[in-house]
C-alpha cells in the first residue's frame, strides 16, 4: 500500500451536520495529524473510518481501489488500528493475555493455552515498540499508563504479525494521560511504525506534539476541512488561525461593566494532596481562567473551590467565609458549578429540563413540590439561556449537546450565583451555542458574578478571562494578564518548562 | 418529540394489561369463586405485608440501590416485638421496639452503602445474615406463640371494618389492607410530592451529578434505607399479627417477591424507573396469581414456576422493547 484516501466523509446527527463533505490522504511512511477544535468533527471522523459510526457518505480508495468499510469488523479487515485515550485494556489479565486479546490463544494438546508461546508472542511484541520492560506476567491494571498504551499497540502489531500490508495507526489523543517520559517513549514508537510503513493519523491538541512527530496536517473546523499542507511548510499561527477561524476579538464580547473591588475567593500559600503553590484572590465581577496540560489538575483546582477537597495548608476564603466543606453547602452559599462531563457529571439524562435544572434548588419550595411555580422557573431560566426545548418534561437526553450545556447553565445561574465555576463550558457544543454561551459568561461577569473558567480552549480563555491561572501537575506556575495575549501566546506560556 | 405510537403505549402499559389479562382469566375460571368482593378483600389481606415491604423497597430502588435484608429485618423485628410481649411488656412497648430495630437495621445498611461505600448487594446481603442470627438468638431458635401474643395484638390482623353499609353484609374490610394503603399514601406523598423524593431520583438518574448539583447523597441514602427497614418492621409486626406468634424465618419469602414487584412496576416506567403506584400493579399481579393459581388447586412448585416465568418475560419484554425505541 502507498496511499490511503477517504474521500467525501459526511454525517449528520438528526440533521446536525457534524462532518460536511472532508476528503483526507494518507501517505504510507508519514505521519498526518488531525487537527481542529473540540467539536469540529475529530471524532466523528475518527468513528467513521472506525466503522463504528455509519457514514452517510464516504469512500475508501486504497492506492485508488475501493476499500468496504461499514462495520467495525471492516476496519479492523482493512488494516485500520485505533487506539484511544481510554485505554481499552482489561485490568485483570495479565500483559501477555491482552496483547493477545482477541487473537486465537496458542493451544497444547488442543485443549490447554500454552502459556509459555503466549507469553513469547507477546514479549516480542512489546519487545518491537522498545518496551521489554514490561513483564508480560504481571496484571495489566497494574501497569502506569503509558505502558498500557504500549500494551494496546503491541496488541495491534500482533494482529498485524500475519498481514501482508502495514496498516494505518490512528491515535486518538494519546498523550492526554501520559507522562513527558511516557509521550517522549510513544514517540519512538510512532517513529518504528513509520519507518515499517505504516501510516499514522494523529489527533491532538498539542501543537508542539503536532510539529515534533507529524510530516503533514489537516484541520478541520466546524466538520469541514480548511487546511491540508505539510508541517515543513505551516507555522503554528498558520494553523491555529485555521482552527480558530476569526480573530478572537470578533467572536467574545468584551467586558462592559468593571472588576468589583470586593473579593469573592482568596487562596493564601495553599495546599492539598495533589495541590501546591496556590496563592491568588478573585474579584466579583471577575473571570480567571484556569490552564494547563493536565486536565485532572483544573478538575481538582474548581472541586477544591467546591468543598471537595482537604487542605492541608494554607487558607481558602470564599465569599467572604471559610471554605465549604461540601458541594451542598457551596450551593446554599451562592457557588454554582457546570461539570467537564456534561452527560455523566452533570445531567440526569432520562429525567426532565424541570428536574434537571432545579435539582440544586428544591430546598427553595419547602417540603412539598410545587410544579406549577417550578415549570414557571424553569421556563423563565430556559429563556434566559435561549434553551431550545420541546417542554419542561422533556428528557435532556434527547437534546442536542449545547442545549444539555445549556441546561446545566439555567441550573448553574437559577440563583444568581455570587461565584460562578466553569469546566469546558463550550465543549463539544456547536458554533451557535458556543457564542450564546460565552455571551452569557460575560453578561453574569458584567452584572457582579466572579467566575472561574477551566478551560482546553485557548480563544475562549484569551477572549473571556481577565486573568490565566497556569497550572502544571497540580501547582501554580503563573498567573499571566490576558491582555495582549494571543492562543499562541498562551499555549507557548502552557508549555513552558517549569520555572525551578 | 412526543410520539404517541401502538408499541411504546404497549410497553409502558403492557405490564397493566398483563394484570387485567390475569384478572380476567380467572373470572373465566373461576366464576364462583374468584371474582367476588369477600375473594377480592381476602387478596388485599393476603398481599398487605409484601406491600409494605415493596412500597418501602421502592425507596431505595428509586436511587438504583435495593435492600436483600428486608425478610431477615421483618423476622426480627417480630421476634423482638415477641420475645418482649414474652417479657410481660406492653403491646406498645414492643410494638416501638420492632419499628426502632427496623429503622436502625435499614440505617445501618444506608451507613455501610453511603458512608463506608460498600456496594448495596453485598452490604444488604451481609446484614441479611447478621439480622437473621439476631433473630434466632432473641427467640433461641424457638417459635413464640400462644399465652405470650397480646390477645389485642393478635386481633389487629382479625379485625376489620365492616362493610355492611355499601351492601356487602357480612364482610369487613381488614385493618392489614388499610395499614398498606396508608404506607401506599405516605411512600407515594414521599417519593412523588416531596423534596426529598425528588432528590432521590435525582440520586437514581445520576449520583454523580446529583453530588456536584449539592445534593446531600450520603444522608440521602441513609435515610433511604432507614425507611426501607422501618417498613419491613411494620410488615414483619403485621405477619407476626397475622400468624399470632413470630418465629426467626418468617419474613425470609419477602425479599425477593418485594424486588420482583417493584421491577414489575420498573417496566412501566418511562425511562424504567420505579414508581410507587407502579410497584402496586406488581404486587397486585404477584398476590392475584398466587390466589387465582391457589383455587385451581395448581400444585405450589408449578405455581412457583410459572410466577417466576411470569416475572422475567415481563422484565424481558420490556427489555427488548426499551431497546428497540
Amino acid at each position: 500500500m502507498q496511499t490511503l484516501r477517504f474521500q467525501g466523509l459526511t454525517k449528520a446527527y438528526g440533521g446536525v451536520p457534524a462532518l460536511s463533505d472532508v476528503t483526507l490522504s494518507l501517505s504510507c511512511g508519514r505521519v498526518h495529524a488531525l487537527m481542529g477544535e473540540n467539536g469540529a468533527g475529530k471524532s466523528t471522523l475518527i468513528k467513521l473510518i472506525a466503522g463504528v459510526v455509519a457514514a452517510d457518505q464516504m469512500t475508501v480508495l486504497r492506492d485508488g481501489a475501493v476499500v468496504p468499510l461499514r462495520t467495525a469488523a471492516e476496519a479492523t479487515k482493512a488494516g485500520f488500528r485505533f487506539i484511544h485515550q481510554e485505554l481499552n485494556i482489561v485490568p485483570q489479565l495479565s500483559v501477555a493475555e491482552n496483547v493477545l486479546l482477541g487473537h486465537p490463544a496458542p493451544h497444547r494438546f488442543g485443549a490447554f493455552i500454552d502459556w509459555r508461546s503466549l507469553e513469547d508472542r507477546a514479549a516480542s511484541a512489546l519487545a518491537f515498540l522498545g518496551a521489554e520492560h514490561i513483564d508480560v506476567r504481571q496484571q495489566a491494571g497494574a501497569m502506569a499508563t503509558g505502558d498500557r498504551m504500549l500494551t494496546r499497540i503491541a496488541s495491534a502489531l500482533v494482529a498485524d504479525a500475519g498481514a501482508a500490508e502495514p496498516c494505518l495507526y490512528v491515535f486518538d489523543e494519546p498523550t492526554a494521560a501520559l507522562t513527558v517520559t511516557e509521550s517522549t517513549k510513544l514517540f519512538d514508537v510512532i517513529a518504528r511504525l513509520k519507518e515499517r510503513g505504516a501510516a499514522v493519523l494523529y489527533v491532538s491538541h498539542r501543537m508542539n506534539e503536532v510539529l515534533q512527530i507529524c510530516d503533514d496536517v489537516t484541520v478541520l473546523r466546524d466538520g469541514r476541512h480548511v487546511l491540508t499542507t505539510q508541517i515543513a511548510k505551516t507555522s503554528s499561527a498558520e494553523i491555529i488561525e485555521a482552527m480558530t477561524g476569526k480573530p478572537v476579538s470578533d467572536t467574545i464580547p468584551g467586558r462592559t461593566a468593571p472588576v468589583r473591588q470586593r473579593i469573592a475567593c482568596r487562596l493564601t500559600t495553599l495546599t492539598t494532596r495533589d495541590q501546591s503553590g496556590l496563592d491568588l484572590s478573585l474579584a466579583q465581577g471577575e473571570i480567571l481562567g484556569v490552564a494547563g496540560l493536565d486536565q485532572g489538575g483544573q478538575t481538582a483546582f474548581l472541586r477544591l473551590i467546591l468543598g471537595q477537597g482537604r487542605i492541608q495548608k494554607g487558607l481558602l476564603e470564599v465569599l467572604g467565609g471559610r471554605a465549604p466543606k461540601s458541594p451542598e453547602q457551596a450551593w446554599a452559599r451562592g457557588i454554582a458549578y457546570v461539570p467537564r462531563e456534561r452527560r455523566s457529571q452533570g445531567l440526569m439524562l432520562g429525567m426532565g429540563v424541570r428536574p434537571n435544572t432545579l435539582f440544586p434548588h428544591l430546598g427553595d419550595y419547602g417540603f412539598l413540590a410545587q410544579k406549577r411555580s417550578e415549570v414557571a422557573r424553569t421556563r423563565t431560566l430556559a429563556d434566559q439561556v435561549r434553551l431550545r426545548f420541546q417542554g419542561t418534561e422533556q428528557p435532556v437526553g434527547q437534546l442536542s449537546g449545547g442545549n444539555q450545556q445549556k441546561v446545566l447553565f439555567a441550573r448553574a445561574i437559577a440563583k444568581n450565583p455570587k461565584l460562578l465555576l466553569l469546566e469546558e463550558p463550550t465543549r463539544g457544543v456547536d458554533v451557535g451555542a458556543r457564542a450564546e454561551i460565552h455571551g452569557l459568561i460575560r453578561t453574569l461577569s458584567n452584572s457582579g458574578t466572579a467566575v472561574i473558567l477551566a478551560s482546553s480552549d485557548l480563544v475562549e480563555l484569551c477572549g473571556l478571562a481577565d486573568r490565566i491561572l497556569i497550572l502544571q501537575g497540580g501547582r501554580q506556575v503563573a498567573v499571566v494578564d490576558r491582555q495582549a495575549m494571543t492562543p499562541a501566546d498562551l499555549l507557548s506560556r502552557i508549555y513552558a518548562p517549569e520555572a525551578v | 418529540m412526543k410520539t404517541w405510537t401502538l408499541s411504546a403505549a404497549l410497553r409502558q402499559w403492557g405490564t397493566f394489561l398483563g394484570l387485567l389479562a390475569i384478572v380476567l382469566f380467572f373470572a373465566w375460571r373461576l366464576p364462583e369463586t374468584f371474582p367476588t368482593a369477600q375473594n377480592f378483600l381476602n387478596i388485599s389481606q393476603q398481599i398487605s405485608m409484601l406491600a409494605v415491604v415493596a412500597f418501602t423497597m421502592t425507596i431505595v430502588m428509586v436511587m438504583n440501590d435495593f435492600d436483600l435484608s428486608v425478610g431477615s429485618t421483618a423476622s426480627l423485628a417480630g421476634i423482638v416485638a415477641a420475645a418482649l410481649f414474652a417479657a410481660g411488656q406492653p403491646v406498645w412497648v414492643g410494638v416501638s421496639a420492632a419499628l426502632a430495630v427496623g429503622l436502625l437495621g435499614g440505617a445501618f445498611n444506608g451507613f455501610l452503602v453511603a458512608y463506608i461505600g460498600i456496594l448495596p448487594f453485598i452490604a444488604t446481603l451481609g446484614t441479611l445474615t447478621m439480622f437473621s442470627g439476631a433473630a434466632f438468638m432473641v427467640s433461641d431458635g424457638k417459635t413464640i406463640f400462644g399465652r405470650d401474643i397480646p390477645a389485642e395484638f393478635a386481633g389487629f390482623a382479625r379485625f376489620g371494618i365492616p362493610l355492611d353499609a355499601i351492601g356487602l353484609d357480612g364482610a369487613k374490610l381488614p385493618l392489614m389492607t388499610i395499614a398498606a394503603v396508608i404506607v401506599l399514601l405516605v411512600v407515594w406523598l414521599l417519593l412523588e410530592q416531596t423534596t426529598f423524593g425528588r432528590r432521590l431520583y435525582a440520586i437514581g438518574g445520576n449520583r454523580v451529578a446529583a453530588e456536584l448539583a449539592g445534593i446531600n447523597t450520603r444522608r440521602l441514602r441513609l435515610i433511604a434505607f432507614g425507611l426501607t427497614g422501618l417498613g419491613a418492621a411494620v410488615a414483619g409486626l403485621m405477619y407476626a399479627s397475622r400468624v399470632a406468634s413470630a418465629n426467626p424465618t418468617q419474613g425470609a419469602g419477602l425479599m425477593l417477591d418485594a424486588i420482583a414487584a417493584v421491577f414489575l412496576g420498573m417496566t412501566m416506567g418511562r425511562e424504567g424507573e420505579p414508581r410507587v403506584l407502579a410497584t402496586l400493579v406488581g404486587v397486585l399481579i404477584l398476590g392475584i396469581l398466587d390466589n387465582g393459581l391457589t383455587q385451581m388447586n395448581v400444585d405450589s412448585y408449578v405455581r412457583e414456576v410459572l410466577i417466576g416465568a411470569i416475572v422475567v418475560s415481563a422484565v424481558a419484554i420490556s427489555a427488548v422493547g426499551q431497546r428497540r425505541t
